[in-house]
């Protein structure tokens, strides 16, 4: 009701609203050589990044159907994920038909959404079960992912971790998420990353990489920032920020420094490079606060599961409520809707 | 819209903050409102009204009333009448005040956010995040001084009732920075908020009335400038503090001189936002933002000129441009737009035009490409490049969110160009290597510089300029200082009048003449001849012939400003290099103490035994300023970020200084040490009618080591020199003990540069009272404090 001396003042346009695909159509980044002067440029500032996401949620927010919509999409980028030690075939099959149907039909029906194949990002899983993943998966759009090269502290045999990887990808991994040999960030062997990553991305061949820094171990953003830059250079398809196992996942200002070196790559190289925050992210506002920073940083482009994936186990519930609650403006409950 | 017409665009849609609240107070006032005087609203007396509008809508929004004469008077008597009974409640009693205020505002916080929002329409996120918790912390932080006050401040006093002007841009905030801290100290207020934003000043004070504040302790008067004027004139009013404009503040400047009334500035800036190339550059780039696009750059201290190191500048122009594209300008209630309205048509109107300015002088103009609303009074994030120091946008302040763009190619010309202004408000430095940022900070001249951030506040951070960015401190100790006033100067007297006496004519008949003693100026470290090579006799109280000095003139303080001007390393020698200076003057001056003696006794015609104790007071003077040299130290401050804020006690630069005719020698050094114990260089006109008690210290200062122009001594006609002194814009402060005739001078014509004054409107201080005028007391108009924040954290 207050509200409406606003309406006659529509929201101005957007610059990126240009009605463009949703699909990421650049090429595969095919890594390039290590240019040492990419690495040592680097200058992140902590406190006036801090400064940055912690003004961003007061400068950007949806509200209603905008809300909505922004929940939906972060759906489609989640990488549903389970990586316990009590995982079994079972476990992962259920978490497989959660994946085909994150939401409630008559949610989606409500939204306008009716019939439309609205499933998440991926799903990601040990070597153990990629197989089952893929079986389960079969004739959806989904890709399963496998975590890799001993995650999640990475220190087995580099050739064990090699043939991890080839495993992963006979049994069906389209993407591998892989663990980084943290030491080379922590003692500045910026060679050494960059000839681990390099492998790993010869080992997956076509499937996508997904390098996690673990910047929960790293520290500094400037360590983030160099190992981003590493790691794009090897190859990666998608720089990611945390197993979910360490003390500190992904947080906002680790975001921003990873996603402005994936724009310096993108300015420098012409490659688009994905970005997965992982861990800690369990709520619709969270999710919001993630992706208004992927447009702000990156563009429109960055909001789609191609070049954006979210890492959570916990987060779709939280955002199955929020959409009931648009739907009937009733506040929901977890136990209506159906776990995966 | 639906959901998949956003799902397909991921555009933000509208996020409208609800203002039934808002809407509802204006309607229970039926939009019109009265004056706030004596605890309740009241009827302008001569019914007159102002419309204030809506900038986003362009809308009529409420009449507001038009303070008349009779209006302030109304107001000044009823801070009159409270203010005794305010400082009697005693510090605790006004804590719990403050802190009532404080709690008010939280309480209360969302009303006041989205009123303001309203009102000014600048966005409800930066009112609500940002002016209203910095308001209420500016209570919660001045109730601590009032708590502390009878302890930390226990010989100063409370200087009365208080006449407060201020801006449109920060209109609640500004309302808070001027009374927390004048409240506190015990004083009460009469406050002039600006025309075009009265709203929240009205909604406080009527809701500090309910939270118990007495009647009469703050007082609000709506109206123009008319009204303002009519505040400044006021006799009533002991002092007055205003923030806006250069000009204005230039005006209330020259009211105000000879009334007695102290006064403090904040005026305007042009403050240069500085990006060396070690710089994290992305977060450079969202300084820029905070820096300039706040408030829609409304913003005095904002960092309106770009200075980029060369090789970085094609650089950092397109991730400004870039960033320029995710701008989002937009009505001000909207919580996802970065920008909201500008305050009126009339400042609209002046930032297009001076735009336009800059771009015929050969700018090249980029803007924000996002869609602005198509009503109301909005411009687009603008950035002005290839602007060089000499463009008229780089020299004006545009007051809108229009950012200006030169380059530099080392830190010196980084400094030099920085500091290639009138103002002196503000500084950002942005660079990672922490020698280069705490060696450029000391050297740029602004009262508040930001290292690696921009626009930080808090209350207990000083904030206020150098230069014509005005003077006076608001928040941390020293803002407090500001509404004290020493409890040992109430009680000064008018000086009585000594007559000049008549020359006699005896002569030493044909008996051997002592030795002709013609004394010339100390100019440069250099006695020189007078530059009209005229002289002045020298007369005892019995009209004997004591000597002749030079009869300086207006180009001889040209001389001596230039001389000052040229020893500027005095302010950077060392604190322990100067205090050996000044120990080593009193062990000159103890050597030459009889003679000194006799010179006094001579020319003033006191006993012995007092030109000896005033000799001798005006070395342990000297002592104390020795003392004082290393040891007036600035301070830390600790606001709520992971850093610091450094509150440095700079020297204020060239400074005039008037001396009294009583005790020649030790108010002589009383005022000279302790300007030099701080790095200042001083051009001293001694007592016109004793002035061999300088012209002897020749001697003295060129024998112990003081360089070459630190200390200038202009003997001759004292208010002649005042005054060129005064007009002189090239002399930071003027301190002025002698006369009120000379202190009506030094203040009114200070305002070409906006001076700093010391004047003692002439009241006698007994110089031989320590308290009175040795120390802190003096020392403190010695400096003026820079802080420098200093986030940290990798």
């Amino acid at each position: 009701m207050a509200q409406s001396v606003l309406m006659h003042n529509p929201a101005p346009a957007q610059p990126h609203a240009r009605g463009e695909s949703n699909a990421h159509t650049g090429a595969r980044n095919s890594g390039r050589a290590l240019e040492m002067d990419w690495v040592d440029e680097i200058r992140i500032n902590l406190s006036a990044a801090e400064r940055r996401v912690a003004s961003l949620p007061g400068r950007r927010t949806v509200k209603k159907d905008a809300q909505a919509a922004w929940l939906l999409k972060a759906v489609t980028c989640i990488d549903l994920t389970t990586l316990n030690g009590d995982d079994t075939t079972e476990r992962v099959k259920r978490l497989c038909a959660k994946a085909r149907a994150p939401v409630r039909s008559d949610i989606l029906a409500a939204l306008g959404f009716a019939g439309r194949d609205l499933h998440t990002g991926a799903v990601c899983v040990y070597h153990r079960f990629v197989a089952t993943a893929v079986e389960a998966l079969d004739g959806s759009d989904i890709p399963v992912a496998a975590v890799s090269t001993g995650f999640p502290a990475g220190l087995v045999p580099h050739d064990l971790k090699l043939k991890e990887i080839e495993a992963s990808v006979r049994d069906g991994a389209q993407e591998i998420d892989i663990v980084i040999t943290r030491e080379h960030v922590l003692t500045g062997d910026w060679r050494a990353l960059y000839a681990e990553v390099r492998d790993f991305r010869a080992a997956c061949g076509s499937a996508h990489l997904k390098t996690i820094l673990a910047t929960g171990d790293l520290k500094t953003l400037r360590n983030v920032a160099k190992a981003s830059m590493v790691c794009m250079m090897a190859g990666a398809d998608f720089i990611k920020t945390s197993t979910g196992k360490e003390g500190v996942n992904a947080t906002l200002p680790v975001t921003l420094a990873m996603l402005r070196m994936i724009r310096v790559y993108q300015e420098r190289t012409g490659y688009k490079i994905g970005f997965k925050p992982a861990g800690g992210i369990s709520t619709a506002k969270d999710v919001l606060n993630y992706q208004f920073l992927m447009k702000e940083e990156l563009g429109r482009d960055w909001l789609e599961p191609d070049l954006f994936r979210i890492g959570a186990s916990s987060l779709l519930a939280d955002i199955e409520r929020q959409l009931e609650h648009h739907v009937t403006g009733r506040y929901s409950a977890f136990n209506r809707h159906p776990v995966g | 819209m639906s959901v998949a017409h956003y799902y397909e665009t991921m555009e933000y849609g509208p996020a409208p903050e609800a203002d039934g609240e808002a809407r509802a107070w204006l309607k229970r006032h039926e939009s019109t409102f009265g004056h706030f005087i004596g605890g309740a609203f009241a009827a302008p007396r001569d019914g007159k009204h102002l419309t204030t509008i809506e900038p986003a809508t362009g809308e009529a929004l409420a009449k507001i009333a038009q303070g008349s004469a009779a209006d302030v008077e109304a107001a000044v008597s009823a801070a009159r009448t409270a203010q005794p009974h305010w400082a009697r409640l005693g510090g605790h009693g006004r804590a719990r005040h403050l802190y009532a205020l404080a709690r008010m505002l939280q309480r209360h916080a969302r009303l006041f956010a989205v009123l303001e929002a309203i009102d000014n329409g600048k966005p409800i996120r930066e009112t609500r995040d940002l002016d209203v918790p910095l308001a209420a912390r500016h209570f919660l932080y001045h109730a601590g001084w009032a708590q502390l006050q009878e302890r930390e401040f226990a010989d100063q006093v409370p200087i009365g009732v208080i006449g407060q002007i201020i801006p449109w841009n920060f209109p609640l905030l500004m309302l808070a920075w001027k009374i927390a801290p004048a409240l506190a100290a015990g004083n009460t207020v009469v406050l002039k908020p600006a025309e075009f934003t009265s709203m929240t000043a009205l909604l406080f004070s009527e809701l500090a009335a309910e939270a118990g504040l007495p009647p009469g302790v703050l007082n609000v008067v709506t109206g123009d400038g008319a009204t303002g004027a009519l505040l400044v004139e006021n006799p009533g009013v002991d002092k007055i503090a205003f923030t806006g404009s250069t000009e204005v503040g230039r005006l209330i400047r020259q009211t105000t001189a000879g009334s007695g009334k102290s006064l403090t500035l904040e005026l305007g800036g042009k403050s240069p936002f500085i990006v060396f190339d070690d710089a994290d550059l992305d977060g450079a780039v969202e300084g820029v933002v905070d820096a300039i696009w706040f408030n829609q750059g409304q913003v005095c201290c904002a960092g309106s000129r770009l200075l980029l190191q060369e090789g970085i500048a094609e650089d950092f122009r397109r991730r400004l441009i870039r960033r320029m594209e995710t701008l989002r300008v937009g009505p001000p209630l909207d919580k996802a737009i970065d920008l909201g309205a500008i305050v009126a048509p009339v400042q609209l109107e002046r930032i297009k035009a001076l735009v336009e300015t800059g771009v015929r002088e050969g700018a090249e103009k980029y803007q924000a490409p996002g869609a602005i609303p198509s009503e109301g009074c909005f411009y687009p994030p603008t950035l002005l490049w290839n602007v060089h120091p000499s463009s008229t946008v780089a020299i004006e302040e545009i007051f809108g969110p229009v950012l200006v763009a030169m380059t530099f190619r080392t830190p010196d010309e980084a400094v030099m160009l920085a500091n290639n202004t009138r103002y002196g408000l503000a500084a950002s430095v942005w660079s990672e290597t922490i020698g280069l940022a705490l060696d450029i900070a000391p050297k740029l001249l602004a009262g508040v510089v930001w290292v690696n951030a921009t626009n930080l506040f808090d209350a207990s951070v000083g904030f206020g300029g150098y230069r014509e960015s005005g003077f006076g401190r608001e928040g941390g100790r020293e803002g407090m200082h500001e509404y004290l006033k020493p409890k040992v100067w109430s009680g000064r007297k008018v000086r009585a009048k000594a007559s000049p006496p008549v020359s006699s004519a005896d002569t030493a008949g044909f008996g051997v003449p002592s030795i002709d003693r013609t004394a010339k100026l100390f100019v440069g470290g250099k006695q020189v001849r007078p530059d009209g090579n005229y002289s002045r006799a020298v007369l005892s109280p019995k009209g004997k012939h004591l000597g002749e000095v030079g009869d300086g003139n207006r180009k001889d303080i040209r001389n001596a400003v230039a001389a000052a001007r040229s020893a500027e390393a005095w302010a950077k020698a060392t604190a322990h290099n100067r205090a050996q200076i000044l120990y080593y003057l009193a062990e000159n001056l103890s050597a030459r103490r009889d003679e000194f003696v006799r010179s006094i006794g001579d020319m003033t015609g006191v006993s012995s035994a007092k030109a000896r104790a005033e000799v001798d007071a005006g070395i342990e003077r000297l002592f104390s300023y020795g003392a004082w040299a290393d040891k007036f130290e600035g301070s830390i401050h600790a606001p709520p970020l992971r850093g610091v804020a450094l509150a440095m006690h700079e020297p204020v630069g060239v400074v005039g200084v008037a001396c009294p005719d009583e005790a020649p020698l030790l108010a002589f050094i009383s005022l000279v040490a302790p300007l030099i114990a701080m790095g200042n260089r001083v051009v001293a006109v001694p007592s016109e009618q004793h002035p061999l008690a300088a012209t002897d210290f020749y001697q003295v200062l060129e024998t112990s080591d003081v360089p070459a122009g630190v200390v200038n001594i202009v003997t001759g006609d004292r208010e002649a020199l005042v005054k060129v002194l005064a007009e002189h814009d090239d002399v930071d402060a003027l301190w002025v003990f002698g006369s009120q005739e000379a202190s009506v001078a030094a203040e009114r014509l200070s305002v070409g540069n906006l001076k700093r004054t010391l004047v003692d409107h002439g009241l006698a201080l007994d110089w031989h009272d320590r308290a009175a005028s040795e120390g802190p007391i003096l020392l403190r108009h010695a400096v003026q404090v820079k802080n420098i924040w200093i986030p940290y954290g990798d």
